[in-house]
Formats: C-alpha cells, structure tokens, sequence
C-alpha cells in the first residue's frame, strides 16, 4: 500500500513525519509484539512442540484434542458464564451506582473511596480474602450457623455447580468500582442543561437516563466495555487464588487452560491451540467493531 | 427533614464515614423527598458494606493471634490486639531460606513501578495524542490492532516476549521489564488518551496549527499542560497494575529485581503446617497500601480525568 | 622487566586456584518453600556455604507449577540460574537436547556416582544419550497411607493393618465426627492417590502393564474395574476435606480431625515438624499394607550451562556437596525423603522411614510415573482424577477416560 501512495504522491510517507515518528513504540507493539506474537502462537498451535517451541507440525492434532477435552468445554462454558454475567451486572451495578452518587449526596467522596479501593488491590489478595469469607467452615455460612440458623448452607466454593458464582461475588467486588467511577465521570460530562429540557418536558428520570443520556455517553461505555471483557478474557489469577479451577475442574477457565497446558503438561502445542481459539473467538468478536469504532470516523 | 446523612452513618458504620462528617457540601438545595433520599442512602450503605466487608475481615484478622483465629468467627473483632502478624510479614516471614518478609521486595517494587509508570504513560499519552490529532495513513489499523491486543492473556505472550528480550540482550534487566510493562499498559492507555484529546476543542488545534506549531510544540505546550487529570487516571491505572504484577516481574527479572508481589505470593503459598492467616492478610494489606494510599490521595482526581477524557469519543 | 612479567604470571597462577576457592556466589532455584522442605533445603545450603561459596537461595513457592515457567524462561533467555530443582524423569529433557544444561559426566566419574547411586535407575532417569545431567538428591515414594492413632482412638475402632481394614472402619470415624480420608484439592494429589492405589492393590506386574507396557486389555480390564472401585471408595470417605494444599491435610492428620491421608513421604516432614512421634502418635503403612512397593521419584538438580568459569567450578562443588553421604543423611532427615546412597548411615531415622529403607533393600522398587509418562499425559491425568474426585462421575466412565488418556501416550 505504501508503494502505491509513494508512486503517486512522493511527499506521503513525509507527511505528519514526526507523528509518524512518535508512533514508531507503537507501531512497534502492535506489529511486532500483538501481531508478530499472535502469529508466532498460531504457527506453533500446528505443532507439537513440548517444553520449547519446535517446527514439527502435526495439522489439527492440538486442535482436535482441545475439543475432545472436558476441562476445556468446562472452561469456556465457565467463561460464557462468568463473562455474561460480568458484563451485565457490572455495567448495571456500576451505573446504578453512579447514578445515586450523582444526586449531590453527601459523603460522595468516602463512598467513591469505598467502592473503587478494591480495585487497587490485586486478584491474588481478592482471591485470597473472598476465599476466606466463603469458605464454609469460619466464613459466612459459620457465622450464621453460629447465630442459630444450623442447616443454613452458603459454600459455592466447595460446590461444583456454583462455584463460578463465587468468583462472579469476588470479581465484581474487585471491578464495579472501577465501572462506577466511569460511569460516575460520564454522567458528570452531561451537561446539565439536558436535565433541565428533559425536565421542561416532563420526560420521567428513568426515560431521560435510558433514552437520552446512557446513549450520550457512548465513548464511556466503549472504554468500559473495554477494560471489563479484557479482564474476562483474561481472567486467571482470581480462579488460582480462589479455588485453583477446583473442586475438580469446576471452576476452570480458558486462560488457565493455557497457562497449565503450556508449564505444567509442558505441552506448548497444546496451550497455543487453546489460546488460538481464545484470539480466534476475540477477534471475530473486536476486529470488526474495533474498527468501525476507531478506523472508519473522522476526528471529533 | 432529618439530616439524611447521619442516617447513612449509622447504617454504613460510623468509622468510615467519620473523616467526611466535616463536610457537607452546602450548594445543594434540599428539594427531595425524605423517602427518596432513604432509598439511596440505603442502597449506597449496603453496598459499601458489600464492599468494606473484606476489608474489615482483613484487618480484624491481621489484629488476631492464631489461636484466636482457630476459635472461629472471622468477623468477631480481635479480643486481644497483636502487632505480631504485622512484624512478621514485614520483616520476619519466611520464602524458602530467605526471612526477611516482604521488606525485601519493597523498594524493588518501587524501582519497577515509577519508570515503568512514567515510561508507560509517556509513550501511550504521545500516541494516544498523534491518533486523536495526527492520523496518518495505517495509523487507525495500528489502534485497532493494539485494542486487539488487550484481549490476549499474557501468558500466551511469555515465549515470544523471551525471545524477543534475548534477542535484545536485555533479558533479564530492569530496562527488558519495563519494556514489557509499557507493552501491556499500552492498548487501555492509549485509548484512554486518545479519547481524551479527541474531547479537546478542535478549535486550540488548528490555532496553533495556524501560528505554526509543530507536532512537538504543541503536544508540549498545549495539550500537556491540558491533560493533567488524564494523566492522573493512567497514573493510578499503571501503578496499580504494575504494583500487583507478579507473573511479568518473576518471569522477566532475575531475584535481584523481584518485587513485592513475589514476597507475597511466597508467604501466602508457603505453608508452613498451618495456614498463618494472620500474617497472610497483615501481608496483604501491606502490599496493597501503596496502591491504597495512591487511591485515597488521588480518587476525585480520578472521576475528574475520566469525565473530562471519556465522555465525547 | 622480565621480573615483573614473572611476577604477574605468578600472582596470576596463585590467583586462580585462590579466586575458584573463593567465595562464588551460585543462585539455586527451587520450590521447597513449607516448613519441613525449607528445614531440608537448608541443610544444603550450610553445606555449600560450608565448601567456601554462597548458596543464593531464589525459592519460588506455590509447587512446580508455578515455579517451572520462571526457572525455563531464565534458562531459555540467555539468564541462567546456577542450579535448579526439577523432578527427574522427562521434565528436562528438552533443556538439555537444546545443549543449555551442563554435563555433569566428569563430575560423576570423578565422585563414582555410578556405584554409590541406589537405585541405579535414579541414575538413568538423569542420563540422556551416555551423559549424566543430573544430580539426585532423594528418593520420594507415593505409595504411604499416613494414619493418626489419636482419630481411632477417638472412633472407638482398631487402627487399620490394611486398606482394606481401613475402608472398613471409616463409617465408625464418620460418626465420631472425622473425615476418614483426607484429600487436598489440587489435582495432583487425586492423580498420585490413584496411582497409590494401582501399585498397592494391583501390584508389581500389573503396575507395569498399565503405565509401562500401557496394555489396553489390562486397562480397560476387570482388575482396572476394581481399582476404580477403590477410587470410588476413596472419594467417598473424603467428602469434607475442604482443604487444598497437601500439607493442610496432613495438617488434619496431625490433629486427628482426619483419619489417614494418602500422601508421599513428605509428609513426614510435616509430622515431625508438628513434634509427633512415628509409631505413638501416628502409623505409616507402606503400599497401604498390600503391596509393598515403592517407586522412585525424586528430585534432582539441573545445572544449566555457564559461561562464567568461576561458577561452573561452582557447580561442580555443589554437585558433588549435595550427594556427600553428610549432606545427604541431614537433609533427608529433615526432609522425610530417602537418600540416594546406600552406603550411608540412618540410624537417627525413625520407624517410618526405616519401614522405607528396608522396601528399597530388599529391591522392592518400581519406576514412578513421572518417569514413565510425560508431563501432557500426567496433566491429562491430574485432570481427570480431579473431576472424579469431586463429581459424581462413575467409576466405569472414568476407566474408560482413563483408557483413553493412556492410549494417548507416546
């Protein structure tokens, strides 16, 4: 492409020379870290490399095994799960929140302090403490017990079939400050000028959020809804802290997969072919809103 | 009508409302219904009390001795307050051979977190502002794929980046992990910055465009002085995703370099017969205040960088 | 002139040997990080220290799992650790047909490593085409069913002899409030717990058809049928557990809130930590008191190759430090291991571990898994075993996964 613009206009490549310039270190990383990385994992998902990567390909093997894999059918249901979920009730929560903080309330500060504080600590600690908290023999369901109510049963952490909801209980303690805070700034950006036509008009509150601002504060939800599913994708430090994918392979998520695949098993064919279906399901998802978000508007 | 706020108090604990009490913010006219004002105060204080749980257990358990803590009630507040789990962890607790707590991986921890915030947050912000003001050809396909690329779990990228970083003869070194974390911050704080010039007025752009200003006169003399809440959104952001960082910090450095995190995950991980849950949460909190304090300072500078950056995209 | 030049070749010839017996500092990596493995790994690290260098202790815990990815990347990326811990079987290989692990050959011949080793094949799962690349420091057997006398007691019952017997008396414990059998929740434990029970009650020949010769007819046969009943029997009496690391349920063990745990003899580590006595306060049963068998897996150091000659020679001392009959008694003392010599003096061991000597004496040794399978196939395993343990997956689905896993093998 930059051939033909060369051969038409000679002055193009020279053109925003120094924005050019300012981007060579991202350039750099999209190409050669993200794309080159990216390539690197898909070539070698087609081997069986072992401990170290090798060019021994071998087709669709690592691929046909991932499938037939319980651990990781199990995984990506626990992902569809949790990332639903994730989406749905950190956004909700997230705004809901931010929309009583933006009543001119008093003590806004402590509680915005209060909702985003645990954002500064990490999955390890978050996992670690909700751990602690639902674990059934001192945490809350020990405590109620302990008030009277014996045969009162809250373990999800010890129970395969709920036990990604006690992750859902952690993650979200972790993240919807963060949300909240974004939201919080969006609805501040409105201007309030909106509030009172809306008013003039006799338009009820709840109409004049969902019709009127929620779609004003487009950018914000983008931001957002970009932070929360890379998190999803991503999620793997919270399961290890937690519960470790257990009981059994309950909680299992598609990064762990990978990470164990790749380390433990010492399988890297097998960790890449997991993690190709991860990009290969994020790009259809990203590439094509990614780009009419960012590539296809003008400035402004 | 009853000062609602004093409600709030007493349902959300007093201790944590307290620093606050001091100012009620006056502009407001009182125009709601008391009803109303229950509904959200109430649903606020039950949240915060969702989100001050954990703390609370953390810190009640960090106050108690073991035995205490065998007894039970992890919500019961410490009969008999010890410093002991905070000794501990800081200067005493055991990784293998090496006992001296988390205080080792302190100012390591440090030395990673500052250049890499500011490296990080200087090459994304000189992105984020040569995509909102100075796109080029190509240049939107770059974004797209770097967005792309917030997706992808580190872990995949390990291999890759190690033979990158071998190829660069920088393995190993301080400048090799700050590299990998300016990488991993990029996607999110580019986008973040280019939304946030993109929200300037235009109008600034083209008057200096008009006067003759370059790229670099104006990014230094417009649009840096502009975006100081920007910066403190991506501040907090980057330090606290680099203070948390275990898996790059291990894998990219050698033990000279590890961080805080690594101190952490030792203590927590090693059992040493039973679980010191004391010294655990004593070194949880311990690691996390300084992204803590980082928040308590800075918060409503936070809401105030992203209002004036995400709004308009 | 001349004089000077002289004098410098001379201070250079007193300089090298000086410098090479001069403290090197030698970074060692490994994931021993509970109480009786860190007491153990200290004992190595006296002893080199002892030799004039330094041992730089880089412990990562949180098993090899986590620890493995740091220790590869380091050595792949061109910034070697001095010496690394790894299980010896298959894990290393790669490194060392990659040519970045040192040859330890000269060191072995010089310190004949060939005679003192026992078992010999110790010695084979480090050798890769005719070349020594490891040292073993000990030899860790699975196959221990770990009892507290204090639990039965409690129940009112006998202390087991037998699985069997055990199996019988865990409703008794279950009514005096006590988890019969402890089962920590990560997946490894399922996996080394099943293949106790392969090796206990299925016995030497049979052991060796499934994971060595992996003959499907066996597999998929009667004899595997019953196996996965005990499986099944095993699961049954874990409900409760509730814990995940292996040393949280020995941890129930010691204080008699389980009755028995099968577990390595690592345990013993954590008994002896907790101050309680072989024999009084707790009962071992090698092979689960059926078979008396044992495998040899173990941990070796790996010392991958460098180019700083000072440390290379440093390698070497610590090589020949680790398998020094002194060494080797102190550290497998604290570490509830057997030391790789035979020709080393245990008197200070206790019943237990002397329960373990005799088995290897009379040759009672069989490979472990680690060697036999590889690391894909261990995982594969570690997964299933996992989801048995925790569903209510029956035993005849789960030999029929398990068949085809094995067959899976290379």
């Amino acid at each position: 492409m930059t051939g033909q613009t060369i051969a038409r206009r000679p002055n193009q490549l020279f053109r925003n020379l120094n924005a050019k310039i300012a981007s060579i270190p991202m350039i750099l990383t999209a190409v050669v870290i993200f794309l080159g990385g990216t390539l690197w994992t898909v070539v070698y998902s087609f081997t069986n490399s072992k401990l170290l990567p090798r060019l021994s390909f071998v087709g669709l093997d690592q691929y046909e095994r991932l499938w037939a894999a319980t651990r990781w059918t199990v995984s990506i249901t626990n992902l569809a799960i949790y990332g639903v979920l994730t989406l749905i009730f950190s956004l909700v929560i997230g705004f809901l929140l931010a929309a009583l903080m933006d009543q001119k309330i008093r003590f806004e500060n402590t509680f915005r302090t209060i909702f985003l504080y645990p954002f500064a600590l990490s999955f390890i600690v978050t996992g670690l403490v909700w751990q602690w908290i639902l674990n059934p023999e001192f945490g809350i369901q020990s405590v109620v017990r302990a008030l009277g109510w014996t045969s009162f049963t809250f373990d999800p952490l010890y129970n395969a079939d709920i036990v990604i909801y006690g992750i859902l209980i952690a993650g979200l303690w972790q993240g919807t400050g963060l949300v909240m805070c974004l939201m919080l700034a969006g609805l501040r950006g409105i201007d309030g000028e909106i509030w009172k036509a809306a008013r003039v008009d006799g338009i009820p509150t709840w109409k004049t959020y969902l019709f009127i601002v929620i779609p004003m504060m487009r950018a914000v939800f983008v931001t957002t809804l970009v932070i929360i599913a890379s998190g999803i994708v991503r999620v793997y430090d919270l399961v290890v802290a937690q519960t470790s994918g257990g009981p059994g392979i309950a909680s299992e998520v598609p990064a762990k997969y990978v990470y164990d695949y790749m380390f433990q098993a010492q399988n890297l064919g097998q960790g890449f072919a997991a993690s190709t279906m991860m990009l290969v399901t994020v790009a259809i998802i990203i590439v094509p809103w990614a780009y009419l978000e960012f590539g296809g508007k003008k400035r402004g | 009508m009853a000062n609602p706020g004093s409600l709030a108090v007493t349902v959300a604990g007093a201790d944590a409302m307290s620093d606050s009490l001091a100012g009620p913010r006056g502009r407001r006219p009182q125009r709601s219904l008391s009803g109303r004002n229950i509904m959200i105060y109430g649903t606020l204080a039950i949240a915060a009390l969702y989100y001050l749980l954990p703390l609370y257990v953390m810190v009640v358990t960090s106050l108690k001795g073991m035995p205490e803590i065998r007894l039970g009630n992890i919500f019961a507040p410490p009969v008999e307050i010890t410093f002991e789990p905070w000794a501990k962890a800081w200067a005493s607790a055991c990784t293998g051979l090496n006992c001296d707590g988390l205080s080792r991986g302190f100012w390591n921890s440090v030395r990673i977190t500052i250049p890499s915030t500011v490296i990080s947050i200087a090459i994304a912000s000189i992105n984020g502002y040569a995509l909102a003001n100075w796109r080029f050809k190509g240049s939107e396909i770059f974004f797209t794929i770097l967005i792309v690329g917030a997706f992808i779990p580190y872990q995949v990228m390990i291999y890759p980046i190690v033979i990158v970083l071998r190829e660069m003869g920088i393995y190993g070194t301080l400048t090799g992990l700050i590299i990998v974390h300016t990488i991993f911050g990029m996607p999110i704080l580019t986008l973040l910055f280019r939304n946030y010039f993109v929200s300037l007025p235009e109008e600034l752009f083209k008057a200096a465009r008009i006067d003759g200003a370059g790229f670099w006169t104006i990014y230094l003399k417009i649009m840096l002085p502009m975006s100081l809440p920007i910066f403190v959104v991506a501040m907090i952001l980057q330090i606290t995703g680099i203070w948390n960082d275990f898996l790059f910090g291990v894998v990219f450095t050698r033990p000279e370099y590890y961080p805080m995190t690594v101190q952490l995950n030792n203590i927590v991980n090693s059992v040493q017969g039973v679980k010191e849950y004391n010294v655990n949460m004593a070194a949880t909190i311990l690691t996390g205040s300084v992204p803590l304090f980082v928040y308590f300072v800075s918060g409503r500078l936070f809401v105030r960088g992203i209002a004036a950056g995400a709004v308009k995209g | 002139m001349t004089l000077r030049i002289w004098t410098a070749i001379m201070a250079a010839s007193v300089v090298l040997p000086l410098s090479a017996a001069k403290a090197t500092d030698l970074e060692v990596t490994h994931w021993w990080t509970s109480g009786g493995e860190a007491a153990a790994v200290a004992e190595f690290a006296k002893a080199f220290d002892a030799t004039g260098n330094k041992w730089i202790d880089g412990a990562i815990a949180g098993s090899g799992g986590t620890a493995r990815p740091i220790m590869v990347s380091r050595i792949t990326g061109g910034d070697p650790m001095g010496a690394t811990q790894f299980n010896h079987g298959r894990q290393a290989e790669e490194l060392v047909q990659a040519g970045l692990m040192r040859d330890l050959t000269d060191v072995a011949t010089k310190e004949k490593w060939k005679e003192i080793i026992r078992p010999a094949t110790l010695l084979d799962g480090c050798t890769i085409d005719g070349k020594i690349y490891c040292a073993p420091v000990n030899i860790h057997s699975w196959q221990w069913l770990w009892l507290s006398n204090d639990a039965f007691k409690k129940a009112g019952v006998e202390a087991p002899k037998n699985w069997d017997e055990f199996v019988a008396a865990a409703p008794a414990l279950e009514k005096a409030g006590i988890v019969p059998l402890a089962i920590g929740g990560q997946a490894w434990q399922a996996s080394g717990l099943f293949d106790v029970l392969v090796i206990s009650l299925g016995g030497k020949d049979f052991y060796e058809k499934v994971y060595s010769a992996k003959d499907a007819d066996t597999i998929n046969g009667p004899d595997m049928a019953r196996i996965f009943k005990a499986a099944d029997d095993a699961r049954r009496m874990s409900k409760g557990t509730n814990v995940q690391d292996w040393n949280q349920a020995t941890n129930m063990v010691i204080t008699g809130k389980a009755g028995g745990q099968i577990m390595g003899d690592w345990a013993q580590g954590e008994f002896q930590l907790a101050g309680k006595k072989a024999g009084t306060d707790y009962a071992c049963l090698p092979g689960l008191g059926v078979n008396e068998y044992i495998t040899t897996g173990g941990d070796a150091f790996y010392f991958p190759l460098l180019k700083d000659e000072a440390k290379s020679q440093a390698q070497a001392v610590l090589a020949s430090t680790l398998l020094n009959p002194k060494t080797q008694v102190a550290f497998n003392l604290k570490k509830g291991s057997l030391p790789v010599r035979g020709d080393v003096d245990l008197n200070a061991a206790n019943d237990c571990m002397k329960k373990g000597l005799d088995i290897l004496a009379k040759g009672n040794v069989l490979k472990s898994t680690d060697e036999l399978l590889s690391a894909d196939i261990q995982k594969q395993k570690e997964d299933l075993f996992a989801e048995f343990f925790s569903s209510s997956m029956s035993p005849q689905d789960a030999q029929k996964r398990f068949a085809s896993i094995i067959a899976s093998a290379d």
